[in-house]
């Protein structure tokens, strides 16, 4: 793996890797030395062109706890014109010998951009671009999955996934969906029609416009957040029926298997897509999701910049 | 300077040797049956003249974008292309929607004189949309404005474009039409489909161009005015054209190279260079746009050439502007797309990229016969010649080719604009900037 | 072409002289702890710690893995590795006695990465070292305190130790490298 910029670059043994190598690290943060010295001498730059603390946080901790040196860079309004944000920063970047680049923008397909262009020679990881992808939470949320539902170890082979909330801009569920395809998890995707992408028929998943059908048989359930904003570009009528017919509350809650688990990427619009009763209840893994994804990005960061340089 | 091309065939017909002397092909006979004298002999055994040709559909960016492209640079690429003729979009800043503007598009192309440029003029001031502009006046300029077209912008209004349709019927003039319906399309970055949907690039469907064309055609036969459909890209939208020459509507299609050529499939390496509006299509789309320019369906092939200055295509997709090169690789990816595959013959060529062309743009002048007493607007083509295209290469001021790195052929060998070589040896002649 | 220089029962009673060495020099089994460096390090560790238990009944000495991965310094010279599995006894290994076990010894880089890895785990009272085979060629100042067999070799050859557990028979082998 010389890049992550999809979860389709991952097959499932790449997959299994990452989950398995992100469970012998989360040991690391359980220690009173929270540092390996694995990265000693690599300089990871955070390059978040979208505003985002709690992700930019996470690898920031991820590649300190692996001994590297980060640099932080945050673009969001900047004057600087958009032809130029992106490959002069790049080339500012090679200069200072970036060794891996972890990259969220707000444009879909600025990473493979970036990885392609030849401004840069370092691993490039996708941390989230426009409404194309997010690789590393995909991975997070498998991990979560899999500790939960599959005694944290192998794939997914089998388990009911159900994704609800605003799909077509979502690329956590892009990622989400390859991904768990791809671990050989079953997959049903829960939206109002104006809120699913066209063409989503051919994606390796199930569609539902009804929530509660497919709760019973739902392993792990996951909310994405829906802007309030959509309402306004006429995707849905109301808040309120989004969340009469959408929303994540106690008695949808109770229609779920004693085991199933609620997740959601964050951050939550509490009363939209989910009530606060559910999200600070027993089922919810929320806050064990944001734990996991510094093992898991430090996984990542490990697997591209730990060894050799692939060509 | 005279010149004797010897052997050639006018349209792919028997071979001949033509002179040209002045301005007018002065003599055409068997070959080998016409005195040398002065002549320049411009050799041309097997290889095939035709009409120069003419692009209904070209954005020369000046006044305004000097740094993407000029009528300088433009008109060099439209030479080098084979063309003697193009009419230059009037999306510039100012844009063209007075007859000052377009009488100082004009003059610049004559003071160049590398190819006719015929300004096109706006429909709406400043392309607004809201109010007609002095539509009258740019056609009594001395540009002699018939072509009206806010292109870049959808004349969306139907009220305008009623207004518009029928006002240019005083002075034979035609309203060009950008069918992109703006609602559907806030925010749009490639074709609607399965794959943008993977990508996440929001997407452009192709209902909002059929729409606008359905109502176009409608409008144009409820009150008699001729209409001309810009840079039409899907199944759909032929079907709709088919459908209106069948009712006797008097409506012209346009289709580009590009869309010829090239599939959305492209938009999966994010690199901007295969961003336009209207998008790529998919392979169904161009298939049926490959028909329909075979069966006539589609008049005729406009380049819609686009340039655009390296920083707005060297960046995220988003964030890149639309379009693409065209004039040089016209006549090229037409042959590859239908004259080698047996779709379209030479005949149709010098009918789809000159004639008709110059009838809709009313160009007396080009686009005429290869015969006796004609302009001598020709252009000489090799039709074996093969090369891989390299954007270094190019004489236009910006670099956004979408062909780049694929073999193409390399046809033109000489273009000779009223009996003058603008291009010889496949290189530019004399006057105008990048000239051997 | 492989030549074998330990068969089952040789390997069987070297263990065993192991197991007995570790408790006469350390007297005792009191404030052991067994670390196995993955992957055959680990099921020699449980081997030994069974022989303890034979010998002193009623001794158990508590036995981990130790994974070396991410202190090695030649991780730049390969793609990056996959982790083996690290256990540390609930007990600890602050002020104990950590005894490294591991099938090869032979550079001594891998046990200089695993010194490092105990570092970050806890401070042992003292660090000793059991191998079953010894093949010589050290780049650092290593040694072993306990070894099963000294075979030298030549840095051409190979060695290759083949368990039970992990390769479904018991035998040292030694090659030619191609």
């Amino acid at each position: 793996m010389r890049h992550l910029l999809s979860a389709a670059d991952l097959g499932r043994d790449d997959a299994v890797l990452v989950l398995d190598t992100a469970r012998e690290l989360a040991a690391v943060s359980g220690r009173a030395v929270k540092k390996l010295p694995t990265l000693r001498g690599r300089t990871v730059v955070n390059l978040f062109f979208e505003d985002s603390t709690r992700t930019r946080i996470s690898f920031e901790a991820a590649a300190k706890r692996l001994s590297a040196d980060v640099i932080n860079f945050s673009a969001k309004g900047s004057s600087v014109s958009k032809g130029e944000s992106l490959k002069d920063t790049a080339l500012t970047l090679a200069a200072m010998g970036a060794d891996g680049v972890v990259i969220r923008h707000g444009a879909s397909g600025a990473p493979h951009r970036l990885a392609s262009s030849g401004w840069i020679s370092a691993a490039v990881v996708n941390a989230g671009d426009g409404t194309h992808e997010h690789p590393t939470q995909a991975l997070l949320d498998a991990y979560t999955m899999r500790e939960h539902l599959a005694g944290g170890a192998g794939d997914l082979e089998g388990l009911r996934v159900t994704i609800v909330g605003d799909v077509l801009h979502s690329r956590v569920a892009r990622s989400n969906v390859l991904l768990l395809h791809t671990l050989g998890a079953q997959v049903t995707l829960v939206a109002p029609p104006t809120l699913l992408p066209v063409g989503v028929e051919s994606w390796p998943c199930e569609v539902s416009y009804a929530l509660d059908d497919p709760l019973p048989g739902t392993d792990a359930l996951m909310m994405l957040r829906v802007q309030r904003e959509r309402m306004s570009a006429a995707y849905f009528p109301s808040e309120r029926e989004y969340a009469r017919r959408y929303g994540l509350d106690a008695r949808r809650s109770g229609l779920l298997p004693q085991h199933a688990i609620v997740m959601h990427p964050g951050p939550m619009n509490r009363g939209m897509e989910i009530t606060a009763e559910v999200a600070d209840g027993p089922r919810s893994v929320i806050v064990e999701q944001v734990t996991n994804g510094v093992s898991i990005r430090m996984a990542v960061l490990y697997l591209l910049l730990g060894g050799a340089e692939i060509e | 300077m005279t010149y004797l091309i010897t052997g050639v065939r006018p349209l792919g017909g028997d071979p001949v040797d033509v002179r040209l002397d002045g301005e007018t092909i002065a003599e055409i006979g068997a070959p080998g049956t016409l005195p040398v004298g002065d002549d320049r002999v411009v050799p041309g055994e097997g290889r095939i003249l035709l009409p120069g040709l003419v692009d209904l559909h070209t954005h020369l960016r000046e006044p305004g974008r000097e740094d993407a492209e000029t009528v300088a640079t433009g008109s060099a690429a439209a030479a080098r292309g084979g063309f003697t003729a193009v009419h230059a979009m009037a999306n510039t800043d100012p844009v063209a929607d007075t007859a000052g503007v377009v009488e100082q598009v004009w003059n610049l192309g004559q003071s160049i004189g590398l190819v006719d440029v015929f300004p096109v003029g706006a429909v709406t001031v400043g392309l607004g949309g809201e109010r007609l502009a002095e539509l009258g006046a740019m056609a009594e300029s001395a540009a002699g404005v018939r072509v009206f077209s806010d292109d870049g912008m959808c004349v969306s209004d139907a009220v305008l474009m009623r207004r518009a349709l029928e006002y240019v019927k005083a002075f034979d003039g035609v309203i060009a039409q950008h069918s992109q319906e703006p609602r559907l399309t806030e925010g749009s970055q490639m074709s609607e489909g399965e794959l943008s949907g993977r990508l996440g690039l929001r997407g452009w469907p192709a209902v909002a161009e059929e729409a606008i064309i359905a109502r176009d055609v409608l409008l144009a036969g409820h009150v008699g005015s001729r209409l001309h459909v810009c840079h039409l890209s899907t199944a759909g939208s032929v079907e709709i054209i088919r459908w209106a020459k069948s009712r006797g509507i008097d409506v012209t299609a346009e289709a580009t190279p590009h869309h010829l050529l090239l599939t959305e499939d492209l938009a999966a390496t994010y690199d901007p260079v295969f961003k336009v509006n209207p998008p790529l299509r998919s392979a169904a789309d161009v298939e049926a746009v490959r028909a329909g320019l075979a069966d006539g369906t589609i008049d005729i092939v406009g380049t819609d050439h686009a340039p655009h200055p390296v920083e707005d295509k060297e960046c995220e997709w988003a964030a890149a502007a639309f379009g693409m090169l065209g004039l040089e690789q016209a006549l090229a990816v037409v042959m590859e797309t239908m004259v080698l595959p047996g779709r379209l013959d030479w005949a149709g060529v010098a009918d789809r990229m000159s004639t008709t062309p110059a009838r809709i743009g009313r160009r007396t002048g080009h686009g005429t016969p290869i015969e006796v007493g004609q302009p001598a607007n020709l252009v000489l083509v090799d039709p074996r010649a093969r090369a891989v295209v390299d954007p270094a290469a190019s004489v236009s001021k910006s670099r956004n080719i979408p062909y780049a790195g694929r073999e193409l052929p390399a046809p033109v060998v000489a273009t000779f604009l009223r009996g003058r070589a603008t291009v010889l040896d496949g290189e530019l002649v004399g006057a105008g900037p990048g000239a051997a | 072409m492989a030549t074998r220089v330990l068969d089952q029962s040789e390997i069987q009673r070297a263990l065993s002289r192991i197991a007995h060495e570790i408790l006469e020099r350390e007297k005792g089994a009191d404030n052991l702890v067994l670390m196995g460096i993955p992957s055959r390090g680990v099921p020699l560790a449980q081997r030994i710690a069974e022989r303890i238990r034979t010998i002193e009944p009623g001794a158990e000495v508590p036995v981990g893995a130790l994974d070396v991965t991410m202190f090695r310094d030649d991780l730049r010279l390969r793609p990056a590795r996959a982790l083996g599995h690290t256990v540390v006894p609930p007990e600890g290994i602050d002020g104990r006695t950590v005894v490294l076990v591991d099938d090869v010894l032979f550079r001594g880089r891998t046990i200089r990465a695993a010194l490092d890895a105990l570092a970050e785990i806890g401070r042992p009272r003292a660090v000793r070292l059991a191998v079953l085979i010894d093949r010589g060629h050290r780049e650092l100042p290593i040694r072993a305190d306990h070894v099963g067999k000294n075979v030298p070799t030549s840095l051409r050859e190979s060695v290759r130790v083949r368990l039970t557990e992990t390769d479904g028979a018991d035998e040292v082998l030694i090659g030619q490298d191609a």
